[in-house]
Formats: structure tokens, C-alpha cells, sequence
């Protein structure tokens, strides 16, 4: 049996390095949660794709099975699934997130 | 409907007896809430699985009763 929604998880994360499912859209978040991880990618100014959960709730829940992780934001990088808003901050703060991107390809090492 | 953080803090300790818990009402609102949670069980995990187990540790009220929960997950020094 194939599941529609997860299909169409695989073709928005397959369509984007970078795809972050979160509520409301990148230039006005409806969630602080959201707004942090916004923030974060904004600051380390890499290119990503918003998906607004709040507008498809197909994808709202179909992401949290996909995942199996309760809660939006949800941030991926080439399709694998990094963590929420609290694992982004923290990768961030610790230098982490900037390195993965880097290994990546998706941030260049210059900034 | 919002979550007492005594009973946050309670359900996460159940699971993990020799975790130390802080839990702190951000807003005031029995709605938004930040926890930092220290427990051995964590070590050799990675962040995911970390939060994971605290989310599991809270019985589905995560995203269901408990809105929002700002989550720190640390290995005892």
C-alpha cells in the first residue's frame, strides 16, 4: 500500500537541499518555534525551501508519521530529517549546523 | 487544553528515575513551557533520540495537551 501523503512528503524534500515544515511561511511565521528556526537559516543565509503545515493538513500530520516527531517545525537537509526547533538551535549555537551545511555543499565555508 | 508542569515534570522523572528536571513556565500561561532534562540514560544517544525519549516519556501529550515545550537534554557531567 502506498501512502499518498508520504509520497508527496518524498517529492517536496527530493525538490529542495534544504525544506523546512513550518507554520505559516518564511517571511511571517505563525509559531515563535517556527520564527527561530526561520531566523537561524535567514542568519547562516541559506537558501530554503518553507513548507506552510497550516495551509495542507494532510502534511501537517503526514509529517509527524513520516518522521515519528510530535511537533512543527521540522527541519530536513537532502531528505533526512535534522531535528525541531530546539535540536536546530542548539546545533546552531554549537557550530554544528554551519559544518553539516558546509559538508554538505550548501554553505560555503567563507562566511 | 494546557499541562501542569508538576506533571511534566513528574512523567519525565517516571521514566527516568535519576534524571534531574527543570521545568519552567515561559509565558505563565500552562501553555508554553521549557524543560532541561539531565539524565546518564541520554549518554551515547544523539539528539534526536534524546528529545524522542522525552517526548515518549510524556505519553503523546506532546503536541496534543502540552503545545509547546522548549526541550534541553543533557548528560550529567
Amino acid at each position: 500500500m502506498t501512502n499518498p501523503t508520504a509520497e508527496r512528503i518524498k517529492e517536496i524534500l527530493a525538490s529542495s537541499d534544504v525544506v523546512l515544515f513550518m507554520k505559516g511561511v518564511p517571511a511571517a511565521p505563525e509559531c515563535g518555534f517556527s520564527a527561530s528556526v526561520v531566523q537561524i537559516l535567514a542568519g547562516l543565509k541559506v537558501p530554503f525551501k518553507g513548507v506552510n503545515v497550516l495551509v495542507d493538513p494532510q502534511v501537517r500530520e503526514g509529517i509527524k508519521a513520516f518522521s515519528d516527531w510530535p511537533t512543527i517545525p521540522q527541519l530536513y537537509v537532502k531528505g533526512e530529517f535534522l531535528g525541531g526547533a530546539d535540536i536546530v538551535r542548539a546545533m546552531f549555537q554549537e557550530g554544528e549546523l554551519a559544518v553539516l551545511l558546509i559538508d554538505k555543499g550548501l554553505l560555503s565555508a567563507a562566511i | 487544553m494546557a499541562m501542569d508542569g508538576i506533571e511534566i515534570e513528574r512523567l519525565i522523572k517516571q521514566a527516568f528515575p535519576d534524571a534531574q528536571v527543570v521545568v519552567v513556565d515561559l509565558k505563565g500561561d500552562g501553555d508554553h513551557y521549557g524543560a532541561r532534562v539531565t539524565s546518564g540514560v541520554f549518554k551515547g544517544k544523539s539528539r534526536i533520540q534524546q528529545h524522542k525519549m522525552v517526548y515518549d516519556a510524556l505519553q503523546g501529550q506532546m503536541g496534543g495537551a502540552l503545545h509547546a515545550l522548549a526541550l534541553e537534554t543533557l548528560v550529567p557531567k
